[in-house]
Order: structure tokens, then sequence, then C-alpha cells
């Protein structure tokens, strides 16, 4: 059953004293925990939980063609799965559109972002580039897949080792992998999202205070730059909300990154 | 079965007892010369009859029940509740104490309301409800959390002692519906929030007996942190 | 039969690989399980019995069990493209023929029981996994079952017999290369699922299910533990 109309109000309600159900203020975020590793076929793995909310993300990499307008760089494909056994939400069948977004958010967040340095993953111009899949999957939703996808995603690729190549014989080694790990910049792409709930804003929703909201902002940014954005939901936002909304996404990744540095090493 | 193992914890298939004297009970069935259970659950034996207290599963409605739902469609002659079954739950005019005018429904009740039921009949076509009765109806206020349903004869307690001790800590009024829905309505969101974990704690555990020490325990501890 | 017959991995032959089973791993469902068989990971989750949906698969006369396996893109070394195969397909009915038996679901006419599986790391046996990760969930949702059921690969390398195939056993090409033997089997020795490929004769294949038997006595016995622990641990919070 969803969240009952009358616990949405009392969430709202609430929300205007600054307090959430759990206790936490609205700038807070449940425990995190991150392992990494976890998949042992994959390049490089991550299991983040969020709370409750728990995602599997792992990295794969394979050998074929470059694009014919990116003759010498290497290629990203990212992909997000609602895995129908994290939530009675999630039917089977080909993903729509909440795990399209997903995959495509996190995607432009990693892309946009230059934090894979495609020019480094050439084998041979024009003829042989690395391609780097990132698959997500959700294992538990209790609210803000968005930012453990994320998280996920990029510990996964900071894990992530390359796989040997033949030349001769032109194929990739799966399961022998090098010491070499995948060129990324300095500057970690963090993607936090903000949701509005009555007037007010908070991260990190449980999967009740996400029914609740009417809209979210979710930024990949570093540093005080932004690299992507998205808005989602129906409710419209007044440009002094929207401002809002930044600066504590700005706050937020502050600590965030402090939590998470040492999976980033 | 010994003192000790009056309530053991037990699998699907697994033999409870064995002996030509004993009776089986809800969740068992008497297989060769024992008794196997067919649930996961804690066995329990009174004068010879064994039955198998279930932790986990969905809510078996009963008649007589009193359920909490969510109004999730009107027709011309009554609401479409959702209780937590499979089944379709169906409220019609005819069950509510006073006059609704058919062009009228929603002011009685709206959809995404929830309400307090009981279920009056199942048969093939559904399960039948009514609000005829103190208690019944519309809520307002409060919030609604849900546990397992098979944890409410544990949140209830021996005669009621266990509801009893939460409301008294908290002072809320709390409703506990047979589906494991369950409305907390205090003077203010803090005592609500304090009777909705109390619930949580209690319904995470399993073990039957020294469970109503454990909570005082608990609430106690609560109002020291404070 | 060679006595010293070595494994790649140094197990003998009757050995199945280290087994870790625990409950409620996802927190949502109302049943759920991991199983593994060293590194074939498989995590399973229950919901139901509910209300079937598309209405005109409801069954009028008893419950419906569906199940649902699939891989995830990175369990195995070269990376699966996200979506069904015939292969999952085709094992996720073969899931469904190895449960049914010991559910007891007459009574939940149109409604279905919702198995998924899905294996987080694969090195061969996975369909075995995912029935032993399937059926501790199944009891954890309180699903009547008459009994669990355990499933585990029996393989005939070259002409031995070993229990709890792994991959390199799986792909192995010497002599009379591999034969792969899933089984699922009741406590009581009923043979709930069975597969074969491979060349065998009736003699040694007598032999492989003698096997069986007593290998998922153990795995029974880890099924059963988790179960017992997960209540348990929860009454020490």
């Amino acid at each position: 059953m969803e969240t009952s109309k009358l616990t949405e109000e009392k969430i709202k309600r609430y929300l205007t004293e600054g307090k959430r159900f759990d206790g936490r203020k609205p700038n807070e975020f449940r425990e995190i925990s991150i392992e990494t590793g976890v998949s042992k076929n994959a390049e490089g793995s991550a299991r983040v939980k969020i709370g409750k909310t728990e995602v599997i993300v792992g990295v794969k990499m394979d050998v074929s063609e470059p694009y014919p307008d990116s003759p010498d760089k290497g290629n990203l494909m990212v992909t997000a799965e609602l895995l129908p056994l994290s939530s009675p939400k999630f039917e089977n069948g080909p993903p729509r559109f909440p795990a399209i977004e997903l995959g495509r958010v996190i995607d432009r967040g990693i892309r946009e972002s230059k934090f894979i340095e495609f020019e480094k993953l050439c084998i041979k111009k024009g003829e042989k580039v690395w391609t780097v899949f990132i698959d997500i999957y959700s294992i538990n939703d209790d609210g803000n897949l968005f930012d453990a996808a994320s998280l996920g995603a990029l510990v996964a690729l900071k894990n992530a080792r390359i796989p040997k190549y033949n030349e001769k014989e032109e194929r990739v080694l799966f399961g022998e992998l090098t010491e070499k790990r995948i060129p990324l910049s300095k500057e970690i792409p963090l993607s936090l999202t903000v949701y509005k709930i009555g007037n007010n804003l908070l991260v990190d929703p449980t999967k009740e205070e996400e029914e609740t909201s009417e809209s979210r902002i979710t930024i990949a940014s570093s540093n005080g730059t932004i690299f992507s954005m998205q808005k989602g939901g129906l409710k419209e936002l007044e440009i002094e909300e929207f401002y809002n909304m930044l600066n504590l996404i700005e706050k937020t990744e502050r600590e965030i990154l402090k939590k998470i540095e040492k999976y980033l090493k | 079965m010994t003192e000790e193992n009056k309530r053991k914890i037990v699998i699907p298939g697994e033999v409870i007892v064995k002996g030509e004297d004993y009776l089986p009970g809800e969740g068992t069935q008497k297989k060769g010369k024992g008794i196997v259970s067919f649930r996961f659950g804690l066995a329990e034996e009174l004068n010879k009859l064994i039955r198998v207290i279930p932790l986990s599963g969905v809510y078996q409605p009963r008649r007589g029940n009193v359920v909490i739902g969510k109004v999730e469609n009107i027709t011309f002659n009554g609401w479409v509740i959702d209780i937590d079954t499979p089944q379709n739950a169906f409220l019609p005019l005819t069950e509510v104490p006073k006059y609704v005018n058919k062009s009228n429904l929603e002011e009685v009740m709206d959809i995404g309301d929830m309400v307090i039921v009981k279920i009056i009949g199942i048969n093939k076509r559904g399960i039948d409800l009514s609000i005829r009765g103190r208690g019944l109806g519309r809520l307002e206020e409060g919030i609604i959390m849900k546990i397992n349903s098979n944890k409410v004869p544990r949140i209830i307690g021996k005669e009621g002692s266990m509801i009893s001790l939460i409301k008294e800590e908290t002072n809320c009024r709390i409703t506990v519906g047979q589906n494991g829905l369950i409305w907390i309505g205090g003077s203010n969101i803090e005592d609500e929030l304090l009777a909705k974990e109390a619930i949580s704690f209690i319904s995470e555990r399993s073990f039957v007996s020294g469970l109503t020490d454990e909570v005082k325990k608990w609430f106690k501890q609560k109002k020291n942190k404070k | 039969m060679a006595k010293e017959f070595k494994r790649t991995d140094g197990r003998k032959v009757d050995e199945t690989r280290p087994i870790k089973a625990k409950v409620g791993i996802v927190p949502n469902a109302d049943g759920s399980a991991m199983f593994s068989f060293g590194d074939t990971i498989a995590i399973a989750a229950v919901y139901g019995p509910k209300k079937m949906h598309p209405q005109h698969q409801q069954d009028p006369e008893k419950g419906t069990l569906r199940c649902d396996y699939s891989m995830v893109s990175f369990s195995t070394p070269e990376r699966i493209r996200p979506g069904p195969s015939r292969r999952s397909t085709e094992i996720s009915k073969i899931t469904q023929w190895a449960l049914e038996p010991v559910l007891i679901i007459d009574q939940y006419q149109t409604m279905v029981v919702d198995v998924f599986i899905n294996i987080l790391q694969a090195n061969a046996s996975t369909r075995c996994a995912g029935i032993n990760a399937a059926a501790i969930a199944l009891a954890h949702a309180g699903i009547p079952m008459k009994n669990l059921v355990s499933s585990v690969s029996i393989g005939k390398i070259d002409k031995q017999l070993v229990v709890d195939v792994n991959k390199d056993e799986e792909d192995w090409e010497q002599g009379e290369g591999a034969t792969d033997i899933p089984i699922t089997l009741t406590p009581e020795g009923k043979i709930t699922h069975i597969q074969l490929d491979g060349k065998i004769t009736i003699k040694q294949l007598k032999e492989a299910i003698e096997l069986a038997k007593n290998a998922t006595k153990q795995i029974y016995e880890a099924q059963k533990k988790a179960l017992k622990e997960f209540l348990e641990e929860k009454n020490k919070e």
C-alpha cells in the first residue's frame, strides 16, 4: 500500500518544523555503507547501502571499434535496472521510464564531467578502443536510489581494473586483470538529489518521503562546478527555491565526500 | 514436548513431535506417527494440540476482524477499500450507520482516505465490510504504520496488556488493525513517533515470554535520553 | 574411477564448495534469502500471495507460482546483455517446476506467488543456487510448504562423478568431457527437478543420484540453519 494521505500530511507538517520521522534533519543522510569487489567476474563492483536502500553496481569492459566521430576515444554505456525483487512497485519486463531515467541521469553526470579520460582508453586509433559498461541494479528500494546509484557507479569505477588485451588475437582475456585502473580525472562528479515536500527541501528521502515529494532536482557537480542537472516531478519551482536547492546540494556534497573518501582512493 | 521446547522454531516439513496422541492444529499436519509443520514459525503445544504460530506471511482475512484500509474507488453504491489482501473488499452504502445521499458518497469517504472497517463476510466475490459499530469509520489526523499481520497478537498482548502499556507510555490513542495496519493518534508528533518506534521494536522480535519487561526497559531508556 | 581424482579447487569428489545461506536480505520483500556455493551467489525474493495481473492469467482453481531467474550483466567474465534470454526463460520454468510440488497454494485461487531470483556472481551451478535461495525465501515469506527442496549439480568429469560442479569442471573437454546433472530433491528423496547434458551410463546415473541424495542433506541443513538463525538473531537485537 502506498503512503497514506494522513501520513503525507504529517510528513509535510513535521518538515515545517525542520523535523523528520526518523529524527534526521532535512540535510542529513542516513547511514551509508559501501563494499567493493562484491562480484568477482566484474572488472569493478560496489554495493552501496543508504539506510535500507541497497544497490549493486558492476563495471565491465570490452574492446570494439570506436564511433566514427571519435576515432581515438573509448566509450561509456550506463544502464540501470529496477529489479522487481527490490520493491513491490517494480514489475518484470523491459525497462520502464524510472529505470531509463536513472541510467541516463547517472550517465550524464559521469560523461559530462569528463570523469573518464576517454582518450586514454584508445588502443589503436580508428580501430580498437575500450568501452566501459556500468550496470546498476536495485536490491532494495527504501528511497533515494538516485544517490545510491551514483555512489555505487563512482566507487565501482575507482576500484575497477582493466582486463588483459591480446593484441595479436584481438581479444580481451576476461578474468585476467592487469594492475591498470580506468583513467579517471581527479574531480569526483558526485550526484546528489534534493527533494521538495510542501514548501520544504530535504535530501535522502525514505520511501514514504519520496512518495510524498512533488519535485526533485538531481545535480552532478564537483567543487561548485555543475556538470549535469535533471528536474523531475510535477510541481513547479520558484527561482528562490531552486537556488536554495543548489545551496543544499553544495553543502551536502562536502559532507558526503568526506564520508566516502576512503573508497575513492 | 518438554517445558523448554514448548515453543521452538520450526521450518516447513520439520517433524515437531512424534507420538500417536498428539493432535494437528493450525499450521501442522499429521504424518505417519508424528505432527509435521507446514509453516515457518514457532511451534507450541497446548494439551496435546500442536500448532505453529507463523511469524511471517501475508494477512489471512477472517470474519469479525477489524482492519484498517484505504479507499481505492467509489462506485454508485459503496466504496472499494484496499485492506492489503489480494481479494477485493467492498463497503456498501447499507453498512453505513447514518443516512448517505447517493450522490455524495465522497463526502463520507473519499479516495485516499484511511478507514477502520469490520469484515462481515468472505466469499468467492470478495470481502464484505461494514462500519456499523463503535470506533469504525474514517480516520482523521494521526499517522498510519504497517507491520506484518502475524505480529498483531504480540502488539496487543495477553488481554491487551502490551497495547495498554504503549498507550500509557506515549499518551496516544492506538487502533491495531488485524491486517497489520495501525493508526496512532497523539497530541503531538513526538508522542506518535515514539509509539511507532515502540511498535516496530516489538514486531521485529519474535520471542513471546519476557517481552513486556523488555518493552518497559526500552521506554525507560528512551525517556532517560531526553 | 581414480581414487585420487584431483579437482581444480582441491575438493574431494563428494564435497560441495563452502555453502553460505542468509535470510531476510531484501527488507521490502515478503520473504528473501541469499544462497551461495563458493563463488556462485544467488539471491531470491518472494512477493505474495497477491492478486494476479494480468487478469486473464489468473487460475480460478488454485494459486499460481511464478518464477523469474535472471543473471546480472557482470556475473560472468563476459558481460551479459540485460534482458531475458532463452536460457533464462527455460531456467525460470524449471525453477517453478522444482519448487511447486512442495508448495501448498491450492487455497490461493486467482492469486500469484512471485519468486525473483538474481545471480550476482556465477561459477556454474547457478540454477541450483537459485532454487536453494528460493526455497528458503518461500518459507521466510510464510508460504505453506510440505517441505523445503535442495538442489545441487552432480558432474561426470571424464569418467569421474563429482558433487557441485564449478566452471572449470563444467568446461572440461578432456576424455569424455563434462556431463552436468543439476538435480533438486526433497528431504525425503523425491526428485522435483532433474536435467542432464553430456554422456553417461544408466549405472553411473544411479550412482550420481545417490551422491545427490547425500549432498542435498548437507544443503538442507544449511537452509534450515539459515531460517532458524534468522529468528534467533532478531531476538538478540
